[in-house]
């Protein structure tokens, strides 16, 4: 049995072992990619991002818990099969030695032992955007292996982080009291990015504050429709534009406070979550997101493969000459770039 | 970024709350370029087989300083190749009286690395046991 057939068939070590191939970016790793996506697609995916030690990791533990025994914490849902939950935690990579330490399964000891659980940590290896440029690839795979929920963990995140909106269906901002005054919650960035907003550590003095800052921010913001920026420009999925703006119009963020490390919280914020993907399910959004998605992934796969292509064509030594040039300040970049295209065309 | 990256599982089993020694291994490892993922205490073998499986990690890192590693380490062993992991390189920290040495190494466990180990050693070490495995 060739492995993919193993992943959809519920091997666990195949689907450890295809989940490092397609994060090392093998050969191996793209064709099992291409074998497997015909069944991708079904899986809810949520985003959980914040500033480092707002316990996002405590949060994403307790969510996979919820999924795993709903019929035990909710009485009306009696006789409904758990969801089957993957965790894709990501850590930075040091930007040095190239190495990584993974912490975030630290948190998630609740979870062992249970085979409906599937975590697997990621390094960023590089990427900038608060998720590994291969955490989209990875979980496409979890999404084929029948995970119904795939929480995914952003490194702990600043205010640029934002990359986890374009992959994820929901994506759950966390704060903590205590961390920034009311011009922090007005600022561009990982806020705007928001489906859900959770004031986490609810216990500590100061939450209604920080409630206060975000809820005043979300008044501001007059609910209006996110098309993404990327590098600058607008980016709109080719032809969707006014669907967009019927679906996005709608959605308030709501705002949660949890204690996660007690559960406090937890069966207000599913709902949140359920709200969200049923919110974008009625209004075309579910299938947009996609759109979006499937658009940053194809712009990303076709910009490595025609600047791989193109420095192959490139006569050897150029590209190191024309650093030199650079360094010497005998050409700007622009001007660098303009003489190596002239030499490939 | 197409390099195969060494992956190591840092866990500490059985009931001894000191992972000072862990940590230090896990950053000198980090500082080698590898990437650890870092299980914290009080984990069964049963936990960390099932960490080892769903990380699809190269080695295992084992701290026990409770004098249970006769118990825990064969257990740890066991799992892993019950799992189809018998290639997965397990090394042992912490206290591990002289006589049991020769009987760990017998079972398969690729090295030990007590209090004073010079972190170049095990690095080395490490990474030579898992290159041997994907020459």
């Amino acid at each position: 049995m060739d492995l993919a057939q193993a992943v959809l068939a519920g091997d666990r070590l195949a689907l450890a072992r295809t989940l490092s191939y397609v994060e090392n970016g093998t050969e191996q790793g793209r064709s099992i990619l291409s074998d497997l996506f015909a069944y991708t697609g079904n899986a809810h995916l949520v985003g959980v991002t914040g500033a480092s030690g707002t316990g996002k990791s405590s949060l994403v533990n307790q969510l996979a818990r919820y999924y795993r025994q709903p019929a035990r914490q909710n009485g009306q849902m009696e006789g409904e099969v758990p969801l089957r939950v993957a965790v894709v935690a990501v850590d930075p990579t040091s930007p040095f030695t190239g190495g990584a330490i993974l912490g975030d399964r630290i948190r998630m000891r609740d979870l062992a032992g249970d085979p409906g659980v599937f975590i697997r940590s990621m390094a960023t290896r590089g990427s900038l955007g608060g998720i590994a440029s291969a955490t989209a690839a990875v979980v496409q795979v979890l999404d084929a292996a029948r995970y119904d929920m795939i929480l995914i963990e952003t490194v702990g995140a600043g205010q640029s982080e934002v990359e986890i909106a374009h992959l994820a269906h929901t994506t759950v901002v966390v704060e903590a009291p205590g961390l920034g005054d009311d011009i922090q919650a007005i600022k561009a960035g990982i806020l705007e990015i928001a489906d859900i907003l959770v004031v986490n550590k609810a216990d500590l003095p100061g939450v209604e504050n920080t409630e206060r800052a975000l809820r005043g921010s979300l008044d501001l913001a007059h609910p209006q429709p996110h098309h993404f920026q990327h590098h600058g420009h607008l980016e709109m999925a080719a032809g969707q534009a006014d669907k967009a703006e019927a679906f996005e119009a709608i959605w308030v963020p709501p705002i949660i406070r949890t204690v996660a490390i007690e559960g406090t919280g937890i069966p207000e914020l599913v709902k949140a979550i359920s709200d969200h993907q049923m919110h974008l399910h009625a209004t075309g959004g579910w299938v947009l997101r996609e759109r979006w998605r499937l658009q940053t992934e194809l712009d990303m796969l076709l910009e490595n493969r025609l600047v791989e292509g193109f420095r192959s064509r490139l006569p050897v030594g150029v590209y190191e000459q024309m650093l030199e040039d650079m360094l010497g300040r005998r050409l700007s970049p622009f001007q660098a770039v303009e003489k190596l295209v002239d030499m490939v065309d | 970024m197409n390099e195969r990256k060494i992956r190591v599982l840092i866990a500490k089993p059985g009931l001894d709350g000191h992972d000072r020694g862990a940590k230090v291994v896990a950053r000198a490892l980090r500082d080698a370029g590898m990437e650890i993922i870092y299980t914290g205490l009080r984990q069964t073998p049963e936990m960390i087989a099932e960490a080892a499986l769903q990380e699809d990690v190269d080695a295992v890192g084992l701290s026990i300083l409770s004098g249970a590693h006769m118990a825990l380490v064969p257990r740890v062993l066991e799992l892993l190749k019950a799992n189809g992991q018998e290639n997965v390189k397990v090394f042992l920290g912490g206290i591990v009286p002289d006589e049991d040495v020769p009987v760990l190494l017998k079972l398969g466990v690729i090295g030990i690395y007590g209090p004073g180990t010079l972190s170049a050693t095990y690095v080395t070490e490490i990474r030579k046991a898992v290159m041997e495995v994907h020459a």
